[in-house]
């Protein structure tokens, strides 16, 4: 039995072993994202044996294989990376503040204020940089009137902030429904292209992966903090967490997290909610394991994806946010059922 | 160690009643009787820091609350709460280490000292057969000594605890106060909302009645144990008797 296993003195009176035993799924995880990076290369229009795509990392190889990599494929699976990794962080932080299982990044608003941004620049016949700084904007004017009206007399509790962000984000899915109905036809597949989630126009991968990185640094130290706060907040007062300002960062950098990823490739829904879900069935709970977990289970999911959604159908694309959703549908309806 | 001084806490359309200005040693048990919608609860958060007070204030080492760090109260006062929200699942070892929390830095994994004392903590409650259950997973009475093996974990020096014998069984509840009395003995401070007159008129040095409008005496067990004040107090007319020196207390008609 694991229980007296782990009762046993030599299990738990080595706790660097035991740490390395708790940390080694983050290494499994670490080595399947390179993998998921080294196909998301490999296949495409042009498949392009690993072994070249080796020669290419190390500066070698042919001019095609170096332009088709090094321009063309690595940095949509960078971008593909790390926007899936940052929609799981968000959407493990959501949910221990919200303390609901069923948050995610979207739910407060977040991306209904970007896709509001995003899609009227393109109704103004905007070029790519402006729909991204738009969408962004969007979601930061989204996540300051969320804050705002939820903060309102003083008075705040996880479930008035829940609310106030289910309805805002009702109201943007008003302004978007309008904007779809009056726009002209010939923007309407962009639109909803935009709208499911798309990594074409990902050129920079680069602010998406350095926030990535930065919030995994983060997120470390502040886990054992998460964990007490996801006993309750008068619980984590009582152990010394000073409960407010860490529910106020945590609520203001998962809405950057969101606005970023937003801003990168559309609103990719699902990998927010069912990332971190599927790592806590297979991993526990503990958030400083949980939290970079879902930073490299994310990006597996969506590297995969995004290279599933290029070839599908090819010469056309597929938006991401379909394949994630029927990856990750069965996935995690599986994993549920096992754990009865 | 902790005290309060002329404390008036926050209860919504209720009169300021009667301040306390009182002192909880080490080595003392307080019980804190009255009935449902006393304060009794608010009055615990408020004496852990959970909640201001309308006025006065509370003190710990001889300092105000507000003036010290969370971080340097939970060190020194646990609370264990009546209701709990086990929102995320989570063993019964990992959430009795939490108890640790206040004593690791930021970066610190925790070490096998942490571990041990949670271990013990459990196998002191009769949980360690337990330890790696899911919480949710456990029974009402199971689930209230997590949560004391938890602030055990903690190891305070004032125990601050809300109905600590709820969902227990006699042989639990006995053990429970055992528990913080042979804390008391350590030297330590407790502090406990209690239902149960007879358990508080075996265990309590100290006891502080709290009526419904406010009002409130406190004083030695001794002194507060009269039939006529705990009948006005529950408004219950209660039959008394004596065994081997404690005195019993069954509700008549």
């Amino acid at each position: 039995m694991s229980g007296a296993e782990s009762l046993a003195p030599g299990a738990t009176l080595n706790p660097g072993v035991s740490v390395l035993r708790k940390f080694l799924p983050l290494l499994i995880l670490a080595a399947l994202s390179l993998l998921s990076m080294l196909l998301a290369v490999a296949i495409g229009s042009v498949p392009i044996p690993i072994m070249d795509v080796l020669a290419v990392v190390q500066g070698e190889g042919t001019p095609l294989h170096q332009t088709l990599i090094i321009e063309l494929r690595a940095p949509r699976a960078l971008a593909a990376f790390a926007v899936g990794g940052l929609l799981a962080v968000a959407g493990a932080l959501m949910q221990i503040l919200l303390r609901n299982p069923l948050a995610d990044p979207y739910v407060l608003g977040v991306s209904g204020g970007a896709a509001v941004g995003a899609l009227g620049a393109m109704l103004w016949g905007m070029g790519a940089a402006v729909i991204s700084g738009s969408a962004f904007a969007g979601a930061l004017l989204s996540t300051f009137l969320v804050f705002g009206l939820a903060h309102g007399s003083g008075s705040w509790t996880a479930s008035r902030l829940l609310l106030t962000g289910v309805v805002v984000a009702s109201g943007w899915g008003a302004v978007i429904t309008l904007m779809l109905a009056t726009g002209p036809a010939e923007k309407l597949p962009g639109m909803l292209y935009w709208l499911m989630g798309d990594l074409t126009y990902a050129r920079s991968p680069w602010p998406a992966v350095i926030a990535l990185v930065l919030i995994c640094l983060l997120v470390v130290p502040l886990g054992r903090s998460l964990n007490v706060l996801a006993r309750g907040p008068l619980q984590a007062a009582a152990l010394g967490v000073s409960v407010k300002p860490l529910e106020w960062s945590i609520y203001v950098v998962a809405s950057l997290l969101t606005a970023m990823a937003v801003t990168t490739a559309g609103s990719i829904g699902f990998v927010g909610l069912v990332v971190p879900h599927m790592l806590r069935l297979l991993l526990g709970n503990d958030q400083r394991l949980i939290l970079p977990a879902c930073a490299l289970g994310g990006g597996i999911l969506l590297t995969l994806a995004d290279t599933l959604a290029r070839i599908m159908i090819a010469p056309e694309q597929l938006p991401v946010g379909v394949i994630t959703a029927l990856l990750g549908v069965p996935t995690f309806l599986y994993l549920l059922y096992r754990s009865r | 160690m902790l005290s309060t001084r002329d404390l008036v806490i926050d209860i919504p359309e209720r009169a300021d009643g009667v301040p306390l200005t009182l002192s909880v040693a080490p080595g003392q048990i307080w019980g804190v009787l009255g009935p449902n919608g006393a304060g009794k609860t608010t009055l615990l958060h408020t004496l852990a820091g959970l909640r201001a007070p309308r006025s006065g204030q509370v003190l710990l080492g001889g300092k105000p609350l507000p003036q010290l760090k969370r971080r340097e109260v939970a060190r020194q006062l646990g609370i264990v709460f009546q209701e709990r929200q086990d929102g995320f699942p989570a063993t019964v070892m990992e959430t009795a280490l939490i108890g640790r929390h206040p004593y690791l830095s930021p970066w610190q994994m925790e070490r096998a000292e942490d571990l041990l004392q949670a271990r013990q903590a459990l196998e002191r409650l009769d949980l360690g057969h337990l330890s790696e259950r899911q919480v949710e997973t456990l029974s009402g009475g199971e689930r209230q000594r997590v949560a004391l093996a938890t602030a055990l974990t903690q190891n305070p020096t004032v125990w601050l605890a809300d109905e600590p014998t709820n969902h227990l069984d006699l042989h639990h509840q006995v053990a429970v106060m055992k528990l913080l009395a042979a804390q008391a003995a350590d030297n330590r401070a407790v502090f406990l909302c209690l239902h149960d007159l007879n358990l508080a008129a075996r265990w309590c040095t100290h006891l502080l009645l709290l009526y419904p409008d406010g009002q409130a005496c406190w004083g030695t067990a001794q002194s507060q144990l009269v039939p006529e004040a705990l009948e006005k107090l529950y408004d219950q007319p209660l039959m008394s008797a004596e065994i081997n020196g404690t005195r019993v207390f069954v509700p008549a008609d």
